[in-house]
């Protein structure tokens, strides 16, 4: 498992591997929201936690078809399902996408605070809402796992996976943006939101990589 | 050990390609799946590998050690495609197939030694030609050890010699009591093999 891990962190971070893409996605719409929304640094300021919220989601989108399709396209995935007997196939499934997180969707969240700034954050909402992308976006991965699961044998899933995650995202959406509008703005709760964000990481942790993988074994025509 | 199909039917796509094969294939034995193109010789290997399902009646390998739960984690299958990863390199990805599969007798390098591609292990897989990557796909089977080999086309781009080569191989798998079931178009050199040949199906 440990071998996997190592090869898909390895793999994202070569040439083509798109670890790269992702941030760049995020650092395009962040930097274009200012000259969309205009100087007005109060405005900015309030949208920014959503914002940068919205960007780290879709950029996370982004890379996500490839999850399996890659390993489908040469075969991997055959004998990754066939060893299901000595590596659990749920097992093989979480551990990819722990290894697309780390590489892909980490770096977001380590160039959020950066963000931020552009965003004229204060460094209690920059921080706040790193925290809240590093505990929610494994959800959004993890939900998308199995998006990319239902896809693989499509030839151009990678919209479809999109469509078919986005909808199941918006609750990481929601609790993860009003955690980080309750670290700034007194009566609003941050807990509450934080800890239910964090519950929808631990259960779709579970439930995830489990129908991920009973999707990936009813596509091996 | 053997392999035993008991009524075994496949169909693709709803449609019934092969109906009632019943077969066995004991240690130290090979069957060679013939006929022509689209009959379901691939189909029945996948079936053997437990990626596709069987439309009536099963194959299960019997007297197998207890390591092995099905017949799918007993085997090796080598198909159409390599799975390997073009942007590592060759000993990246056969360490990696070891470490998942499980560590064998021989190690990468003497695995790639065999195949004659010691020298440029350090490669990227993508860099190879047709014949070094299916060569590099037979050092997965070297790397870690199951009882069944089941091979789809497994000469397929390579040259005379590396052909004898793979011959031998299978060879001394098969003295070790393996099995080995492969879908052929070509003779693959095995002195005592059977032959399975694929007809329409009415």
């Amino acid at each position: 498992m440990g071998a996997l891990f190592i090869r898909d962190a390895r793999l994202g971070l070569r040439a083509g591997g798109g670890a790269l893409v992702g941030i760049l996605f995020f650092l395009a719409v962040i930097a274009v929201v200012p000259f969309g929304v205009g100087p007005d640094l109060k405005l900015l300021a309030r949208i920014g936690a959503a914002m940068l919220w919205i960007g780290a989601l879709l950029a996370t989108l982004l890379g996500l078809d490839r999850l399996f399709q890659a390993d489908r396209d040469d075969g991997s995935l055959d004998i990754l399902i066939m060893a299901s007997d000595r590596h659990m196939l749920t097992l093989t499934v979480l551990v990819k996408c722990l290894a697309h997180w780390t590489v892909s969707v980490l770096p977001l969240v380590v160039a959020a605070p950066l963000l931020g700034l552009f965003m004229n954050m204060e460094p209690v909402a920059i921080a706040a809402t790193t925290l809240t992308l590093l505990v929610g976006t494994p959800a959004i991965t993890l939900i998308g796992a199995v998006g990319a699961a239902v896809a693989v044998s499509l030839p151009r899933g990678g919209l479809l996976v999109s469509v078919i995650v986005l909808p199941l995202t918006i609750p990481v959406l929601i609790f993860g943006v009003s955690a980080s509008y309750g670290a700034i703005e007194d009566p609003a709760p941050f807990l509450a939101p934080f800890l239910i964000l964090g519950a929808i990481t631990l259960f779709f942790s579970v439930l995830g990589p489990w129908a991920a993988a009973a999707a990936l074994k009813s596509s091996t025509d | 050990m053997q392999l035993v199909a008991e009524r075994l039917s496949g169909e693709r796509g709803g449609e019934m390609l092969f109906s009632g094969l019943n077969f066995t294939i004991r240690s130290g034995e090979a069957l060679l799946v013939t006929g022509p193109n689209g009959i379901g010789k691939s189909t029945l290997l996948r079936i053997a590998a437990g990626l596709l399902r069987p439309a009536e009646g099963a194959l299960h390998l019997e007297g197998k050690s207890a390591e092995y739960d099905s017949l799918g984690s007993a085997s090796h299958f080598l198909g159409h495609l390599n799975a390997m990863k073009p942007a590592l390199t060759l000993e990246e990805n056969l360490h990696f197939w070891q470490s998942f599969c499980g560590i064998g007798k021989r190690t990468v390098l003497h695995a790639l030694e065999m195949v004659g591609l010691a020298d440029i292990g350090h490669l990227p897989f993508g860099y190879l030609s047709t014949g070094q990557k299916r060569r590099a796909s037979i050092a997965r089977l070297l790397v870690s050890d199951r009882p069944v080999w089941l091979l789809d086309e497994p000469t397929a781009g390579l040259d005379k010699d590396s052909e004898a080569q793979f011959s031998e191989f299978m060879q001394a798998h098969l003295a070790d009591g393996g099995i080995v079931m492969a879908a052929t178009h070509l003779p693959l050199g095995l002195p005592h093999s059977r032959e399975l040949t694929l007809g329409a199906f009415v």
